[in-house]
């Protein structure tokens, strides 16, 4: 019965302390809908009887009970130690983490989650094994975030600087929101992903296609850093359509000449794109600011190397370059006559 | 019976006595922006705060309207879209909170009441009262500032001038808690300004604070012992310690935030070496005692309210008295109950939630009482009290909610979604909203000498707790079910409960519009206002309405302030009167009344 009337104000119960915070919830909600209906009754009925008419006159009544106001004093007390003591006894649960639990890494930064697993790899979507205890750690790269799966009924600060710490086991298959619930900015509604609940033999084979990108079925090196480019939140920041966003646009940039802030341009190619993810701000492109985080641990060379791949497919110098050399563009100039590419000069 | 009229010129027709009143005493903007007067203070601070209750309120309106859809309604790119409803969301809640709630019941209603509630000629430093004005006047312009910084920004920017871009604030978009390190590295540039805003602001609040406890320390009237205090003095004084302790650290906060904003310095952010969480620990430091600063003084209106329009004496004295003291000194006591999920130790979370409970039982002790005044009582359906009856319903129900979040394991689920934008609209907008409306209908004739309409005042007060429970009530399902608040687009499951959400909101638009149109109408062709309309025996009854430049042409001493059988009604005036050997027969008073 309660679950029934549970599903109208509640998301759905699929972690193991979910049934608890509702046992909870349900118990307040009855608390709260007894002094309601006391309170409400009691002034509905005082204005009826004792309202203003003609011939009415207002009694005589004792201008204070001690008694009463000792009662009434007394229970609520009572009622809210209780409350406190599940309350309490409930968040203990969320918090001990249970031994052996499987540890996944949650990185958290303006607007994207990424979910780290132990073998290193790296997903946009949460998966996780059904019945496991699943323990995070939460960082985030720039702001506080808030990590919070309603369907699990979990919530945990993600805190640039400190690690924090949440766990779950997830009893249900499914797939669950993730949700921001801290103010991040601008896109902060929608940092959002979701939790993907397998059984256990499921989740390993995820896991393994997931970690060899390779082994999959269609795979080449520019889809795969296609789907880089889009899981991974660069797509937050840099366009493929040529508009300038937080970062440069990646229209017609590799083997084009990027002009930097210290005055000097420098050729997009292979060591170039290499170093602006693994270390943004040595180099930083005229007109930006050096708010591009760096990925180094976060991606790994391979990786690196097919979002270059996807890269030159939505180039025109480099597939110009291409077309007239037929070699790979190297550091050496290639279009002396152009203008180097800066965002600064789009902008005025 | 030998009923005597009051003294003070309530029914002595001497013309002189008339047209001198506190409204006509002096004349000029400059004898208005500059007076020392209580009377006029408060009312400058009411067209203040209402101004910026106006504003708040546009905001509440455009960011309602966006969420009618989870995509584009103002702009046609997503950034654009969601900046916009960030900044809007941000002013509304700045506005509403620094500007409009807080001083809403100290300043207005509490500057014009208290010094005439203990029959003095004004409080203790007027000087002061004037200066709390003009800080307020002052902060608020930089929050204007902002505004308009914003509204350029968004016709005309980003400026290509650098100083255009340096004095021209693209608006603001922190969120009220200036949650760093957001606040600090990332967002729009109105940070600084907004933070000076508060810093002045803080000071109005800290002064009229200190002038509130001196005055009521220094200026009781014979007869007038503590515990003879009307509530609202009571309420005031607890309400002002709060803003003497507390507003300090907000102003330290705000200097360190801008410190660390604009010259690098490492507080907060970890990037400089700060610790954000220390942030959040200061800032509720003060904010959550901020709620008791709004709460308070409503709680106090709604004292005096009921037991004025219920004719009977208030119930259990001593334990509203008390049960304001209590709650002003465990305000102080609870603010880790905003970090529960920021990694705060389970230990410091179970000691702040064990804190957080403790308060609910004074609050709860006066709702209690309030319904037991209406016992045996004699009630009027009077605008003031058809609004003390919405706030006891939104403040119950928010009062209860509470218990949602103070529970830990709970509060991990709920918090940070729309159930917390439901409970605190129902305590600090409900709640402080409905006793603001309560004072003013119930203090208006006595500011004006003239009646409000009560069919009119009546209907708006329904439609406006209709509205609200629209509103609001829909928000506590919406985040039960997960929906995080500040969200500028959500998922298609909630677009039912932000479609009745706004709805409702207009319908509050409405209401507020007829609330505001009805006092407006009072001063233009309202009936006149007798000195003692509802028969209230408080000392701001005894003297005429609107009152002297002086408050009392003669001291009044002091009886039992809910003393509700010293007034008679005379059929034959159709007023109020003083029973004066009814007035003398109270233990311990003097007649009030010196004839001359
Ligand atoms: C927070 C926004 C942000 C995100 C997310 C981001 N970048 Fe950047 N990126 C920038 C900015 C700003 C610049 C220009 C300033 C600089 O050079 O550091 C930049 C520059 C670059 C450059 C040099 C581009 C040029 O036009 O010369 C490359 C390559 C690059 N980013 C790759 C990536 C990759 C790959 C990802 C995702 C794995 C990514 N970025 C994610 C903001 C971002
Ligand atoms: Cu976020």
């Amino acid at each position: 019965m309660l679950k029934i009337l549970g599903s109208i104000y509640m998301p759905p119960e699929a972690s193991t302390v979910a049934p608890g915070v509702d046992w909870l919830f349900n118990f307040i909600l009855g608390i709260t809908a007894f002094f309601c209906l006391l309170i409400f009754a009691g002034m509905v009925v005082f204005c009826i009887k004792y309202r203003h008419r003609p011939g009415h006159q207002g009694g005589e009544s004792p201008g204070h009970s001690t008694g009463l106001e000792l009662t009434w004093t007394i229970i609520p007390l009572i009622i809210v130690l209780v409350v406190f003591f599940y309350g309490f006894r409930g968040f203990l649960d969320m918090s001990v983490v249970p031994p052996n639990s499987y540890e996944i890494i949650v990185q958290s930064k303006m607007w994207n989650w990424a979910f780290q697993y132990p073998n290193g790899t790296v997903t946009p979507e949460l998966h996780v094994p059904k019945g496991v205890p699943i323990r995070l750690v939460l960082t985030s790269d720039d702001v506080i975030h808030s990590f919070y799966v309603p369907a699990f009924r979990t919530q945990k600060m993600s805190v640039p600087g400190r690690y924090n710490r949440a766990w779950f086991q997830a009893t249900q298959v499914g797939e669950f929101p993730i949700y921001c619930a801290q103010y991040c900015g601008t896109s902060h509604s929608k940092m959002l992903s979701k939790v993907v609940v397998e059984e256990p033999t499921n989740f390993d084979r995820w896991l393994e296609e997931a970690s060899n990108p390779e082994k999959q079925t269609g795979f080449t090196p520019q889809k795969a850093g296609e789907d880089i480019y889009k899981s991974r939140g660069c797509i937050q920041c840099h366009s493929i359509d040529g508009s300038h966003g937080t970062g440069p646009t990646w229209k017609d940039m590799f083997g084009s000449k990027v002009a930097l802030s210290d005055g000097s341009t420098i050729v997009a190619d292979e060591n170039y794109v290499h170093d602006s993810v693994l270390y943004p701000t040595k180099q930083i492109v005229q007109g930006y600011q050096a708010v591009m985080p760096s990925y180094l641990g976060g991606l790994k060379d391979k990786q690196i190397d097919w979002v270059i791949a996807y890269m030159k497919t939505i180039s025109e110098p480099y597939k110009k370059s291409m077309g007239s050399s037929g070699a790979v563009p190297t550091s050496a100039p290639m279009h002396k006559d152009e203008p180097a590419r800066s965002a600064g000069s789009n902008l005025k | 019976m030998s009923a005597i009229t009051g003294n003070l010129g309530l029914a002595t027709k001497q013309p002189e006595h008339k047209s001198d009143n506190y409204l006509t005493h002096g004349k000029g903007i400059k004898s208005w922006l500059f007076s020392l007067d209580h009377k006029r203070i408060g009312l400058m601070y009411m067209i203040g705060v209402l101004t910026a209750f106006f504003i708040g309120g546009v905001f509440a309106m455009l960011l309602r309207t966006k969420l009618l859809t989870p995509g584009l309604m103002y702009t046609h790119n997503e950034a654009d879209e969601w900046n916009f409803y960030n900044h809007c969301f941000t002013l509304h809640g700045a506005f509403m909170v620094f500007m409009f709630i807080i001083p809403a019941i100290p300043a207005v209603l509490g500057n014009f009441v208290l010094p005439m509630m203990l029959g003095a000629k004004d409080v203790a430093f007027p000087r002061l009262n004037l200066g709390s004005l003009w800080c307020w006047i002052i902060g608020s312009i930089f929050f204007g500032w902002v505004l308009l910084g914003g509204i350029l920004h968004a016709a005309f920017g980003p400026f290509a001038n650098y100083w255009a871009n340096a004095l021209i604030p693209a608006g603001l978009d922190t969120g009220w808690t200036f949650y760093t390190p957001y606040s600090t590295a990332k967002a729009a540039n109105g940070t600084v300004e907004a933070l000076l805003g508060i810093f002045i602001l803080g000071f109005s609040s800290i002064l009229t604070g200190v002038n509130f406890i001196a005055t009521i320390h220094m200026l009781r009237p014979k007869g007038m012992t503590w515990f003879r205090m009307p509530l609202f003095l009571w309420s005031l004084y607890a309400t002002s310690i709060i803003q003497i302790l507390a507003t300090p650290v907000l102003a330290i906060t705000g200097l360190l935030l801008l410190a660390e904003r604009t010259l690098g310095v490492g507080i907060f952010d970890p990037a400089l070496g700060g610790d954000p969480v220390m942030y959040q620990h200061f800032f509720w430091f003060y904010s959550h005692p901020a709620v008791y600063i709004m709460i308070l003084p409503a709680m106090g209106v709604i004292s005096e309210v009921i037991t004025a329009h219920t004719r009977k004496h208030v119930f259990g004295y001593n334990f509203i008295a008390y049960s304001s003291i209590a709650i002003a000194m465990l305000s102080f006591l609870v603010w880790g109950h905003h970090l529960f999920v920021s990694g705060q130790s389970p230990l410091a979370n179970a000691i702040f939630s064990i804190l957080t409970f403790a308060i609910a039982v004074p609050s709860a002790i006066k709702v209690f009482n309030w319904v037991s005044t209406m016992w045996r009582g004699d009630i009027r359906f009077t605008t003031p009290m058809i609004c003390a009856l919405s706030f006891i319903i939104l403040f119950t129900f928010g009062g209860l909610t509470g218990l949602f979040l103070g529970a830990l394991s709970n509060d991990v689920h709920v918090t940070g979604t729309y159930f917390i934008v439901a409970h605190f609209h129902y305590v600090m907008v409900g709640s402080a909203l409905f006793a603001f409306l309560a004072g003013l209908y119930h203090w208006w004739p006595k500011m004006f000498g003239k009646m409000t309409n009560k069919t009119v005042g009546n209907i708006a007060a329904i439609l406006l707790l209709i509205g609200f429970n629209l509103t609001f009530f829909v928000q506590f399902i919406a985040g039960a079910k997960g929906l995080p608040r500040r969200y500028a687009s959500y998922p298609p499951e909630f677009h039912k409960y932000m479609v009745t959400s706004t709805i409702g909101a207009y319908v509050m638009a409405v209401a507020l519009f007829m609330m505001a149109g009805n006092l407006l109408a009072a001063l233009i062709n309202g009936k006149k206002a007798p000195a003692n309309p509802w028969g209230a025996n408080t000392l701001e009854w005894h003297t005429a309405s609107p009152p002297p430049h002086d408050n009392f042409p003669v001291e009044p001493v002091a009886g039992d302030p809910y003393d509700m059988g010293s007034w008679v009604w005379d059929e034959a005036t159709e007023q109020w009167v003083l029973d004066e050997d009814h007035a003398r027969t109270v233990a311990g008073t003097e007649p009030t009344v010196h004839q001359h």
